[in-house]
């Protein structure tokens, strides 16, 4: 399977927060910050880490989510454990 | 449980533990469904006087002051008992903030050695201005083999299986230097002595005890007064064990409960509401006649339960809630902000005793805590054991600010003898909130006197600190308040939040423009650290003769003019 690019991952994440946290997909973007966009408070934001490493099937260190609120950098980080 | 009363150090205490303790288990670590390890008191001495051999080589001693930077883990109590043993200073950082904020925390505390997390530390190493040169040696933990640590040395390079030499301290010695907060504008490095720490510990337990058996899950940071207290020496000192988890996300805290057996926890309210949040669904699921069951045997504890906890009766009525907190649970503790009284009194319901209090780290941990004798969701408790509480200047309705005294007040702030002249007067720690006392000797909090947050994750934020982050606003002049230091509610919890009031710099500003400029920057920010609202103020600002702005002046002016609801919301 060819490596993911930020791109497809920051997109792959913006779909699973749209379903659990039902805010319609058209109105999230890659530069979001997810706090607000979502309505979500930092446990909820854990949780999010929870359902992300379910989804690319690697392990998210809480410190991984330190300083990071929009959806592109949080791929970054995926990126980096996925690649 | 020790004799505190016998002891002149910390360091003392924590030794005479780990021999009388010796084959008792005292941490427990946890990463997700894995158990990293479990040490009993034994082992952790065998694992910490190493770190301590290693300090004394450096010739590490007698109020040396060491810093520990670490997510809450063994090691950290490890690397913590190391520097007290050989007499130093322990310096707790937040692993919260950013790394500028750990670099300059570092230099203000004078810390001649670090102990700290792979991650932190390359986090730290591109830190603008951190110079590692300051420091004489930093121990990391949990590098990758091939990783590049620069100056620092890995954990397990330290040689194993080495004895060090104790250095005894007396009562009125350094044990601690823990930041409240302020980082950016004036760092409040809280000196905490030996005895603040014995005696805080000998009145905490005389109403929570520990003993060999019971299971401390330790959430709060470790580097928070709480937790150290709590979490570290109460635990210790009586035998006790302490549970850490590396993953603390709502779904693994909560299954820890029932695998560890957990008898206390620590949480901060936005935990305890999360909790309530999935059983008050789960209760909402029930069909209806197990619903109404439900809500009898609620019914039915709450009345058993009126003048005291009966922690057996109340598994024996409703032995699924509490087979999910594992059936040993006797309280939760919760401190650090306000706590919505339902949430207390749901749990108490539910037989689980949220042992609410109100404290700061300028008086070692708690002033006042629940009792639970009887059980009141409307206060923050009594003043515990050796504690005096007064309220200071009462006005008509009897609120006044909460002054505190007794052998757990620091010593003062770390090189600031003008804010420790202002914070403790005549032995008086003026806290800067506001309360008043009961007939039954509870103390009620309606405010601050003070600007700042105290957030519910339990982070105190001071507006000054934050306003580095928005220097290059294109704006004449800004300043940020606390909403409930300008409009004032009496009532703390939900309302507080972060305004910003912006004098414009010019005509024909956009207010978009503007609210953009703040957003933008405020992202850059932890997410509780960030500004809720804008103010667009036209008149000069009132200054000092240095130029500093005149808060409490602007926030006069500013309160007498505007009602809280001109705030845009941001």
């Amino acid at each position: 399977m060819p490596a993911k690019n930020v791109d497809e991952i920051t997109a792959e994440i913006l779909d699973l927060a749209s379903k659990s946290f039902r805010v319609p997909r058209a109105e999230l973007a890659p530069g979001d910050d997810f706090f607000k966009k979502l309505g979500i408070d930092s446990l909820q934001a854990l949780d999010l880490l929870t359902q992300l490493e379910r989804h690319f099937g690697i392990e998210l260190p809480d410190y991984e989510l330190q300083g990071v609120s929009d959806f592109r950098t949080l791929a970054e980080r995926i990126l980096a454990r996925v690649g | 449980m020790l004799d505190l009363n016998q002891y002149d150090s910390l360091a003392a205490a924590l030794r005479d533990a780990l021999d009388r303790f010796s084959d008792h288990v005292c941490l427990i670590e946890a990463d997700r469904e894995r158990e990293n390890h479990r040490l009993t008191y034994r082992q952790f001495r065998d694992q910490s006087l190493p770190l301590a051999r290693a300090l004394e080589d450096l010739g590490f001693g007698a109020d040396s002051r060491a810093a520990i930077l670490m997510s809450n883990q063994s090691k950290w109590l490890e690397a913590a008992y190391a520097i007290l043993y050989r007499g130093g200073v322990v310096v707790p950082l937040d692993y919260k903030l950013t790394a500028p904020e750990h670099s300059e925390l570092l230099a203000h505390s004078k810390a001649e050695v670090l102990f700290i997390e792979y991650p932190l530390w390359r986090a730290l190493c591109q830190a603008p201005g951190f110079s590692p040169e300051t420091l004489r040696a930093i121990v990391v933990s949990e590098a990758p083999a091939n990783a590049d640590l620069g100056p620092a040395r890995r954990w397990e390079e330290v040689p194993a299986g080495r004895e060090a030499t104790y250095v005894a301290r007396k009562r009125q010695d350094w044990a601690s230097i823990v930041y409240s907060s302020g980082t950016g504008g004036r760092p409040k490095g809280c000196i905490l002595t030996n005895e603040n720490y014995l005696e805080q510990c000998r009145s905490l337990t005389t109403w929570y005890p520990f003993w060999p058996g019971v299971r401390y899950l330790s959430i709060l940071p470790t580097n928070h007064a709480i937790d150290f207290m709590v979490g570290f020496v109460g635990p210790f000192v009586c035998g006790a064990a302490v549970v850490h988890l590396r993953t603390l996300r709502p779904e693994f805290i909560r299954e820890a409960f029932s695998r560890f057996k957990i008898t206390y926890a620590s949480v901060v309210p936005l935990l305890l509401k999360n909790v309530e949040r999935s059983l008050r669904a789960r209760f909402d699921e029930l069909p209806p006649a197990r619903r109404r069951m439900l809500d009898a045997l609620i019914g039915v504890n709450r009345a058993l339960t009126k003048n005291r906890p009966h922690p057996r009766l109340s598994r024996l009525l409703l032995p699924q809630v509490h087979k999910a907190f594992g059936g040993e649970l006797l309280a939760l503790i919760v401190g650090g902000a306000f706590t919505d009284p339902a949430t207390l009194q749901f749990f108490y319901d539910l037989g689980i005793p949220v042992a609410n209090g109100y404290g700061l780290t300028e008086a070692s941990t708690a002033i006042t805590v629940n009792d639970l004798r009887p059980f009141r969701a409307d206060t923050v408790g009594k003043p515990l054991p050796g504690v005096e509480v007064r309220i200071a200047h009462p006005g008509p309705d009897g609120v006044g600010e909460v002054w505190a005294r007794g052998k757990t007040i620091m010593a003062g702030y770390l090189d600031d003898p003008e804010l420790t002249a202002e914070t403790i007067v005549d032995g008086w720690l003026r806290t800067g909130d506001l309360g008043w006392m009961d007939d039954r000797g509870h103390l009620h909090l309606v405010g601050r006197k003070k600007n700042m947050v105290v957030t519910e994750g339990g982070k105190n934020i001071y507006p000054e600190d934050i306003e580095r982050a928005f220097e290059d606003l294109p704006v004449k002049e800004f300043c940020i308040f606390a909403a409930n230091y300008l409009w004032p509610v009496r009532q703390l919890g939900e309302m507080e939040s972060l305004v910003m009031v912006l004098r414009p710099d010019g005509e024909g500003v956009q207010a978009d423009g503007l609210r953009d400029a703040v957003a933008v920057r405020n992202r850059r920010l932890p997410d509780f650290k960030r500004v809720s609202g804008l103010l667009l103020w036209e008149r000069e600002f009132p200054r000092t003769a240095s130029l500093k702005i005149k808060r409490p002046e602007l926030a006069r002016q500013i309160s007498s003019s505007v009602e809280r609801g001109a705030v845009t919301p941001l």
